[in-house]
């Protein structure tokens, strides 16, 4: 057996799989896109017709995409930079020599990341409940009057965010820890001998020093924050007033039950192409930024 | 700050967030325990007065979670063993084996990442209906066999090994196959434990690709038969913490049992990558 041959014979059993269920689909979502595909074609395929790009022009007069990509949008500007600041808190604390019983703290921290999204957001629905729940029990024991967290349209979102923050801020930090033990310990020594504080060193030497780590991990976050769907399909349905409706749930509608694959194809295709400008932007900035000092994401 | 102040007040932060970070997961535990309607009192209880295993029982007994629980545990497997089959196949072809175009193939791959799964979604979903595989196992379990992010961990791992000892393998007259069995999986372990983690918790955790694939509650895996039953029965809450907690234990405690090689490995990944 040559050896290209044998590379190809390894190979084809992944490619096959990514080929077959990832490439060929995301061909077929942008033909889809450009196709009424509906209930009717769905029953018989001689119902199907060309639109061209009729399906992407509706949608974008369509209030409720807008709102979707508001909701989103929200989503991902409140929640990453809140997400990673958590992060990087807790990757800080636990790197710091004065830090007891670690690996306990870096488990119990962690074990947010494992557990099922259903399942914590049965609990949290539970924790933020209006009558029984125990945050509303607390905040009346400061005599705040309770607050309706999953049913106003102004508190959904903002609960919504916090309960992405607590699950998710364990994968960054172990991320920024990795980065943190990176940082060679010559330099914080340095700083200490001149006299710098423990600010200074976090400005100085810690922020820029995991530059590249916080732009890699802020490009994660974005495109996984921007994925919203779980979060507010169990806890909130997409309400109160769809003020938790994200794009994807919109897509998930508008294809698995009203079954206009075609319009929901192109919700599909411009979250993409939203989430690729926004990754692209990113990665600009970071370059412009580098010979100046790096601003924390 | 002197050093004593400093100690107390890093611990301190620790302690609290790592409460905040496992009450959820304690109370979801005690809760589960408690008799119907007694999490509905005012100041919420923490702790069962009689702790009780009524509310497992009514989920086993009555709403089929022993049938979503086995979907679940069958499915996650076997998307573990292909997934590390292949993605372990690809990755070593990726960095030992020489063919035409390779680096070109490889940056493809990882440039296909900046591409969300959900894209992919609605024509699978027509695909599948077409050749018979929506609500069934196969529906769930063939799109994950394989993924970028497998192969590139792999890949990373895998250049670090010596090319001497395959060459010398080589020369010995070892195919190709026998190589990759032989030298080079036992080589690979670490990653190999790492990666079945992940997967597995993916795999286990998944969410919208089972609940658009599963059309009927047979095949339900436990994330969709759980979101099933909180729309169902919203106001039960004891019994939808039992729901939460079977859902959660097994990937819990296969963290707890594993996370140094869990952890370790994407600290690694992190660094490399």
């Amino acid at each position: 057996m040559n050896a290209p041959r044998a590379a190809w014979l390894f190979l084809a059993p992944a490619l096959l799989v990514l080929g077959i269920f990832f490439l060929l689909p995301v061909i077929g979502a942008l033909g889809l896109s450009l196709t009424d595909y509906d209930l009717y074609a769905l029953a018989d395929i001689h119902n199907l017709r060309f639109v061209a790009l009729h399906n992407y022009l509706a949608l974008l007069q369509r209030p409720l995409f807008w709102s979707a990509l508001g909701h989103t949008v929200y989503f991902v500007a409140v929640g990453v930079p809140l997400s990673m600041l958590t992060s990087l808190g807790a990757a800080l604390l636990l790197n710091s020599p004065l830090a007891r019983c670690k690996p306990f703290f870096r488990t119990a921290l962690f074990a947010p990341v494992v557990t099922t999204v259903v399942a914590v957001a049965v609990i949290w629905r539970y924790l933020f409940n209006t009558k029984y729940g125990i945050a509303n029990f607390v905040l009346g024991q400061l005599g705040i009057h309770p607050i309706d967290w999953l049913g106003d349209p102004h508190w959904a979102m903002p609960t919504i965010i916090l309960f992405a923050v607590w699950k998710n801020f364990g994968y960054n930090m172990i991320i920024f820890l990795a980065g943190l033990q990176a940082i060679p310990p010559e330099l914080y020594e340095a700083a200490r001998i001149d006299g710098a504080s423990a600010w200074r060193q976090l400005r100085h030497i810690t922020v820029p020093m995991l530059g590249p780590t916080l732009l890699m991990v802020g490009i994660l976050t974005v495109s996984g924050y921007f994925q919203l769907f779980a979060e507010p399909y169990v806890m909130t349905e997409g309400g109160p007033l769809q003020s938790t409706t994200s794009v994807l749930y919109l897509m998930y509608d508008e294809g698995f039950k009203w079954w206009n694959l075609g319009s929901a194809s192109a919700v599909a295709f411009l979250l993409f192409l939203i989430m690729f400008a926004v990754t692209a932007v990113m990665l600009k900035l970071a370059r412009c930024g580098e010979p100046r000092e790096q601003e924390p994401a | 700050m002197n050093p004593r102040t400093a100690k107390l007040l890093i611990n301190g932060l620790l302690l609290g967030a790592s409460a905040a970070a496992l009450f959820p997961l304690l109370w979801m535990l005690s809760v589960s325990l408690m008799h119907p309607g007694e999490a509905g009192a005012l100041p919420p209880p923490l702790w069962p007065a009689h702790a009780t295993l009524h509310n497992y029982r009514e989920l086993f007994l009555r709403a089929g979670m022993g049938r979503y629980l086995l979907n679940s545990l069958a499915v996650s497997t076997a998307i573990t063993a292909l997934s590390l089959a292949f993605n372990l196949m690809a990755g070593y072809a990726f960095a030992k084996l020489r063919f035409a175009g390779r680096e070109r193939l490889f940056r493809a791959l990882l440039g296909a990442l900046v591409i969300p799964a959900q894209v992919a979604m609605l024509p699978l979903f027509l695909l599948l209906k077409t050749v018979g595989l929506v609500d069934s196992y196969a529906g769930v379990i063939m799109p994950a066999m394989a993924t970028v992010f497998g192969i590139f961990l792999v890949r990373q791992y895998a250049r670090s090994m010596p090319d001497e000892l395959l060459e010398a393998a080589r020369i010995d007259g070892a195919g190709e196959w026998r190589i990759f069995v032989q030298i080079v999986l036992p080589l690979m372990k670490p990653i190999m434990v790492t990666l079945a983690i992940y997967t597995f918790l993916t795999a286990w955790n998944d969410f919208m690709w089972p609940l658009i694939v599963l059309t009927g509650q047979d095949h339900y895996t436990l994330p969709i038969g759980l979101a099933s039953l909180a729309r169902e029965h919203a106001q039960d809450t004891e019994l939808m913490m039992a729901g939460s907690v079977v859902t959660v234990l097994p990937v819990l405690a296969l963290f707890l049992l594993l996370q140094r090689y869990y952890l370790d490995g994407l600290m690694l990944g992190s660094v490399k990558g």
